[in-house]
């Protein structure tokens, strides 16, 4: 099990494209990643989640950690493009409500 | 290498015969030899030593150049020989690891016991089976004053150790309400109170709170963020999930539960059941809820107890007995 991490930055625009899957295995290097990003004030972190085919509760872990630490330096976290399976995790842990997710189109399978 | 020296004798005799007859009796001695060695810690390189000093010994006019590369042999096992060494050493610790976590689990299972209540109206099953040897699932059973029966699932995100200790905050925490009765979401505001306070940022605990009344038969609840149950109506013969919104305990401070209602029939069956039961797949398939609902389905002119047991048992299959996620699954069932 594998996960690719790529990272554009524009400024104070970041954004983050995973592929892959974010397990207990991989969530600890997805974590390493996106929080030093969370970490510059008022940047807003926007990360792709359309190549993810699973992810467990681990990786909504790292997400919770990242949504904090945008609250504490002031930034934004946005997550976009995210597979029916995965979207569905965040919509029972009620954290569609806390975290900003695209639930366009885009999300797969008519959530 | 002294306990060795006494065995060079032997081992020249061996060689010796070996070399001679070439037969296999030799060769079983000869590992006999090094299962010896290896009890008694003797390294790699020390066998060498005592090879090169047999075949001296037998074979004095070795030309100088195969004696060359006999020392060259030597030295190059010596990094073996303390690569060796370093492996037993961690080995020893592992097994003390091991023992001091299967201790603390043995100790957590103590802890988290619940004892699964007797009541004429509900049939009752439960089931929690770690991946590992700590479990991150929790359920709980506990009767208030007015013989109502309160019923608590959690799951702690993140897997072995650390789940296990932060449930052992949730045990204790459950423990401190008073035993009057409580309503599902002021349980769970106050669990999230404790668990927003208490824990790292990414760890968050899931929770599901529900309140049987055997004399309205009513089942209240909330939940906070945790896997949908199922209802089975007895009537329409039909499984529909347990919706409820919350947000998972520990993310935000001030959060407020819903709290929903359910009106169970005779035969009426509520499920609860953490993600270890719904994210099993085998192989690239994820288990489909519908068929956990058909299995459920397919068992219940059992007991309530025997579902969840041989629900257990048809997932432990599938997944080749290999469980990727603690698995915890409970039925209620109104008898009368």
């Amino acid at each position: 099990m594998n996960l690719n991490i790529d990272v554009d930055h524009e400024g104070n625009n970041k954004y983050v494209s995973l592929s892959g899957e974010i397990d207990a295995y991989t969530a600890p290097k997805l974590k390493e990643t996106i929080l030093p990003l969370t970490q510059d004030a008022e940047a807003t972190v926007v990360v792709d989640l359309q190549q993810v085919t699973y992810m467990d509760s681990t990786g909504l872990g790292v997400f919770i950690s990242a949504l904090k630490s945008t609250k504490e330096y002031g930034g934004n976290l946005k997550l976009i493009q995210l597979q029916e399976r995965v979207y569905r995790l965040f919509k029972i842990t009620g954290l569609t409500e806390v975290i900003d997710i695209e639930t366009d189109s885009t999300v797969r399978g008519g959530m | 290498m002294s306990t060795l020296k006494l065995d060079l004798e032997s081992y020249k005799d061996l060689l010796k015969q070996y070399i001679e007859t070439q037969n296999e009796q030799a060769l079983y001695r000869a590992e006999q030899f090094s299962k010896h060695s290896i009890q008694q810690n003797i390294t790699p390189d020390e066998i060498i030593n005592v090879h090169i000093e047999a075949l001296l010994e037998l074979y004095p006019d070795i030309p100088s150049n195969i004696q060359s590369s006999l020392n060259f042999l030597l030295e190059t096992m010596i990094s073996y020989g303390l690569a060796y060494q370093e492996y037993q050493a961690l080995r020893e610790k592992q097994l003390e690891l091991q023992s001091e976590i299967s201790v603390a689990a043995n100790m957590q299972q103590t802890l988290l016991s619940t004892t699964k209540p007797e009541m004429s109206e509900l049939d009752v099953g439960a089931i929690s089976t770690p991946a590992k040897q700590m479990n991150g699932d929790y359920y709980h059973f506990v009767k208030d004053q007015e013989g109502s029966l309160g019923i608590a699932v959690a799951d702690v995100i993140g897997k072995g150790v650390p789940a296990a200790l932060c449930m052992s905050m949730i045990k204790y925490s459950m423990d401190s309400f008073p035993d009057s009765r409580m309503e599902p979401s002021v349980i769970l505001e106050g669990m999230n109170r404790v668990v927003e306070r208490n824990v790292d940022p990414s760890m968050f605990v899931t929770m599901f709170y529900g309140l049987y009344d055997p004399d309205t038969h009513e089942f209240n609840y909330s939940s906070a963020g945790h896997e949908p149950g199922f209802y089975y109506s007895a009537k329409n013969d039909s499984f529909h999930d347990i919706e409820a919104e919350g947000l998972v305990l520990g993310v935000d401070r001030s959060v407020k539960y819903e709290q929903y209602t359910q009106h169970l029939d005779v035969g009426d069956m509520v499920v609860l059941l953490t993600d270890g039961v719904t994210e099993c797949r085998t192989g690239d398939r994820f288990i489909e809820r519908d068929e956990i609902s058909d299995v459920i389905h397919q068992y219940k002119h059992l007991s309530a107890q025997e579902i969840t047991e041989q629900v257990y048992r048809h997932f432990e299959r599938l997944q080749d007995f290999q469980l990727r996620d603690d698995f915890t699954m409970i039925i209620l069932r109104r008898e009368v």
